[in-house]
């Protein structure tokens, strides 16, 4: 008991160590880990941490959530994937509530609101940069392109974007499908989108 | 309150594929539309925070969105919401992953909803540069804005500058400008 213990405290510590490294989003996460996890703990080997991590990107969530949860289960089961979870998250989570207690504490000062005037603008742009990213592997032809528009396009309209995961899904078996029965083949993927630090 | 602040990021949880970004039009739906927690301001300086600070940005939304609406309490619920999906997935289905991935139905689904995603991605820009004073009369406000928005786009895309970085020089500019 002693023992399980002592390993849940020490996959808790080892993911807390991680947090600071997802600045650069889920995926600057992997040498981290691959450092930790393989070569310092010994705990699994470097092919199934890759495995792990590509399967969790294909999941909903986040990246450096997935990933980290399912190391943990991996090597302790139910208790291993809390603990993990926890040290992850714990320092995004500390760091999220001290940023926004400065943010309404300062929020009404006048230069404060000049600048997040400007910000505003910036947003816009970080978006925008997020959608080109994800454009430039998801959009490789005239289908998925126009895929792209009609999903803008019914937001715009007014649709709820839940029903947007399920259409784009749907599209997606649909056109697969189209085009095998004419005979054609779909290149589904080249290689593992990276998404960077948006995820 | 709370109940509804889990509901919210709860479905943001499950669906989010692709990336943070491509739930902010989910939250932009639940938390300005149907709730009316806050304005369309506030909600992109919270964007502008969590794309700032380490961490998953859906997550790091939830936490600033629950903290604004509940203090530290909304701030949890909200955090256990948005992670809840990822662990009952991860637990329930554990090595099953490795087979459902190669799944050619799993993988055609994923082939239309990458694009649809970025259409997603799109719309939220949209909705933010709608608030932000970019698309209102064509005065010097305005112009400012798209030259802000340009310039960070830029400093991202050509130049390839952290997003922190640009957050920052855009607020010393905003300070500049406005202040």
């Amino acid at each position: 008991m002693n023992v399980k213990w002592q390993q849940l405290g020490s996959i808790f510590l080892t993911f807390l160590k991680m947090g600071p490294f997802t600045f650069g989003g889920g995926y600057a996460l992997i040498p981290a880990i691959e450092r930790e996890i393989v070569d310092k703990r010994k705990w699994l080997s470097s092919r199934e941490v890759a495995d792990m991590i590509t399967v969790s990107g294909s999941v909903p969530g986040a990246v450096a959530v997935n990933s980290a949860t399912f190391i943990g289960y991996r090597i302790a089961g139910v208790g291993g994937a809390l603990a993990a979870l926890l040290g992850i998250f714990l320092p995004t989570f500390a760091l999220m509530i001290g940023l926004s207690l400065v943010y309404l504490h300062i929020k009404d000062n006048p230069k404060v609101e000049a600048a997040f005037l400007s910000i505003r603008a910036t947003v816009v742009a970080l978006i925008a940069y997020a959608a080109i990213k994800i454009g430039k592997s998801a959009i490789v032809d005239f289908t998925t392109g126009a895929l792209g528009a009609i999903a803008c396009l019914l937001l715009l309209g007014g649709i709820h974007p839940i029903w947007l995961v399920a259409f784009g899904a749907l599209a997606g078996i649909g056109v697969v499908k189209l085009r095998t029965l004419r005979g054609k083949k779909t290149k589904l993927e080249e290689e593992e989108p990276v998404y960077d630090y948006m995820i | 309150m709370l109940i509804e602040l889990f509901l919210t990021f709860f479905m943001v949880g499950t669906v989010s594929f692709g990336g943070g970004y491509a739930m902010i039009p989910l939250i932009q739906e639940e938390v300005l539309n149907r709730y009316h927690w806050m304005e369309a301001s506030q909600l992109a300086d919270i964007v502008a925070v969590a794309g700032m600070s380490p961490g998953p940005i859906a997550a790091n939304i939830a936490v600033a969105v629950g903290y604004h609406q509940a203090g530290i309490f909304g701030a949890i619920v909200a955090s256990l919401a948005i992670i809840l999906p990822s662990l009952i997935l991860i637990l329930a289905a554990g090595k099953l992953f490795f087979r459902f991935r190669d799944n050619a139905l799993v993988k055609s689904s994923f082939f239309g909803l990458r694009p649809t995603v970025a259409g997603m991605i799109i719309y939220a820009a949209i909705v933010f540069a709608q608030h932000s004073g970019m698309t209102t009369d064509f005065n010097w406000f305005t112009w400012s804005q798209i030259l802000i928005f340009a310039g960070s786009l830029g400093a991202l895309v050509f130049l390839r500058k952290h997003p922190i970085s640009v957050v920052l020089i855009s607020g010393l500019v905003g300070i500049a400008l406005y202040g």
